[in-house]
């Protein structure tokens, strides 16, 4: 119970005091579960990993692996945990868009939708490479060049490049630790004007530190939709912060905001500019948004929940409450008050 | 068993009613243990007779019906049930009158109950409760909240009374989710829970009501405090690591 303990004025114990009752409807029905060989409120095979998953899936970022660990002591049984473990941690992986390092100091590849080619697979353009990676261990094992189906036309790959390489320098300057890849998601193959092409920007910060008991991470995932006829690029995007503070307590956050704007369809170069622009302007904007709404918690916000102190601006007069239930009764009278 | 505890920390707190329901299924020999040690989101009955709400919670349960502060009565009716001493129901009432009041000066609203019950030392266990829906649709003030909620659970150990002082073990336990919602910050939620205890030996000249009722004042101020500035802290902390504000970026000089 490491996390459990108390502040303490003095020494003391931090067993919580028994209730009167003593759980008599739940010790029977324990006592009957040890009692019985085949009790009827054992779980089956499908629901016990319908379980696991659950708890894989709700990991904050970053602890999946102490999870699973717990999980696994709780689960005592490697069959159902395996499967479970199978299915959930890619789609973990892919949500929390994670970063993997590819062999030969290539550089990272992000596991998200946009850049999987099987589940196992994943597409990295900047290198032109696919990442094969072992979603449990969370490793990539190895790369092999992707071929021509997997990859963009060369007229497309030139706004994707230039989008690229303008995001990574935005990407540097604004996140200390921050990982992004522009992948095409639809329109791949047109080999020159005339047709609608989407292009995905994602960029993955996290920051953990469990020895601090404190674990962090950022993702964003733009879209830019590249209307031909219009001649407009338009440009949704949408953020996602979360940390996890858990020293003797437990806090989370959980904030996103979506976002919408639009440009002109230019030069590949002149949009890579304007869309790195936009990305910056709302992303700079919703960290200030985040640090106002900070920033009004302690008086306003959490007023909402508890006060700091009383209207009377002293502490409640516990001696003092007749005096106050009197005062309460004429306040009813006279209809004063709320 | 540890394990399963470890589990609980890391499931999002908002979540912890389905992840204790997991693993109650999971492992039903620990139930016990597991009910007890973790603290799940109040839930409320109405007491019809006297038109007011209570708080349920193991300590005023008996098998499956639970005794309201305001009646006494359980819900549904159980025969055989447990009740305090008539003296301790004395104080039990009054308890609940005066925590009324203190919750209506910090909460503005709310909801709040009080049960007692002889220990075996000697002494008496009180527990104190307040539930709060600070939501905009609830009993929020300000307007501030798309939905926010606030369980305290106060649990005081009061030993005999010996030389005219007693001891006092207070055990308290907070948990809490706000989330806001507006077009700069999108959908903005905090959510956790907290818990310490405070021991103290005082003079039982101005009665134990007092006592008690200062011991819970001290601690949920400090609780909401620490909520506010070292954990809601920590994640703003984390927040600015993982993007650094524009000013820091650009090493602008501060206009201020």
């Amino acid at each position: 119970m490491t996390n459990l303990t108390p502040f303490k004025s003095t020494d003391g114990d931090n067993k919580l005091v028994s209730p009167p009752s003593s759980f008599p409807r739940v010790i029977e029905k324990a006592m009957a579960d040890e009692e019985d060989e085949l009790p009827e409120t054992e779980l089956s095979y499908d629901q016990k990993k319908e379980i696991a998953k659950w708890f894989l899936l709700n990991a904050p970022a970053g602890e999946i692996n102490y999870v699973a660990k717990d999980l696994k002591a709780v689960l005592r049984d490697e069959e159902v945990y395996s499967e479970a473990a199978m299915e959930a941690f890619p789609v973990y992986n892919k949500s929390h868009l994670i970063c993997l390092e590819m062999p030969s100091r290539a550089g990272d590849v992000i596991v998200s939708s946009y850049s999987e080619i099987t589940v196992n697979e994943y597409l990295d353009p900047r290198t032109a490479q696919v990442a094969i990676v072992d979603h449990v261990k969370q490793i990539c094992t190895k790369v092999r060049p992707a071929n021509d189906e997997e990859l963009p036309s060369s007229y497309i790959e030139e706004y994707r490049y230039a989008l690229d390489a303008e995001v990574q320098r935005y990407v540097s300057e604004a996140y200390p630790k921050g990982v992004s890849a522009v992948n095409c998601v639809k329109g791949k193959d047109a080999d020159g004007p005339g047709t609608d092409f989407e292009l995905v920007v994602i960029i993955s910060a996290t920051k953990l530190s469990p020895q601090n008991f404190c674990n962090g991470s950022w993702r964003s995932v733009w879209n830019i939709d590249f209307q031909d006829e219009s001649q407009v690029l338009d440009i949704k995007g949408k953020l996602q912060v979360g940390a996890h503070y858990f020293e003797e307590g437990n806090v989370e956050l959980d904030a996103k905001n979506e976002f919408h704007d639009s440009t002109i369809f230019q030069s590949a170069d002149d949009c890579a500019i304007a869309i790195a622009n936009i990305i910056r302007h709302h992303e700079t904007e919703y960290l200030a948004a985040l640090e106002v709404a900070y920033s009004k918690l302690p008086d306003n916000t959490f007023k909402d929940l508890r006060r700091k102190l009383p209207v009377t601006r002293t502490l409640f007069p516990w001696q003092n409450t007749l005096q106050f239930s009197l005062t309460r009764e004429v306040e009813k009278e006279l209809g004063l008050g709320k | 068993m540890e394990a399963a505890l470890g589990l609980l920390r890391r499931m999002p707190p908002k979540q912890s009613e389905t992840a204790l329901s997991a693993l109650l299924s999971l492992l039903p020999q620990h139930s016990s243990d597991l009910l007890s040690q973790v603290d799940l989101p109040l839930q409320v009955l109405r007491d019809a007779e006297s038109r007011k709400d209570f708080i349920l919670c193991e300590y005023n349960r008996d098998a499956d019906s639970y005794r309201s502060p305001w009646s006494n009565k359980y819900h549904p009716p159980l025969e055989d049930a447990l009740y305090p001493s008539s003296e301790l129901r004395k104080l039990e009432v009054e308890a609940n009158e005066i925590f009324a009041i203190y919750r209506d000066q910090y909460y503005e609203g709310g909801i709040s109950s009080v049960y007692m019950w002889e220990d075996d030392n000697e002494g008496f266990v009180a527990c104190f409760l307040i539930k709060k829906d600070g939501s905009k649709s609830g009993h929020g003030r300000r307007g501030c909240l798309e939905e926010g909620a606030w369980d305290a659970i106060h649990v005081i150990q009061v030993g005999p009374e010996e030389e005219e002082m007693a001891q006092y073990c207070l055990t308290s336990t907070i948990m809490l989710s706000l989330t806001t919602d507006d077009e700069s910050s999108g959908k903005f939620g905090l959510s956790g829970s907290i818990r310490r205890q405070m021991k103290m030996e005082l003079a039982v000249a101005e009665g134990h009501l007092c006592n008690m009722g200062r011991m819970i004042e001290e601690l949920e101020g400090k609780l909401r405090n620490s909520l506010d500035q070292v954990y809601f802290g920590k994640t703003r902390e984390m927040v600015c690591t993982l993007r650094p504000p524009a000013e820091i970026v650009q090493m602008r000089l501060p206009d201020t």
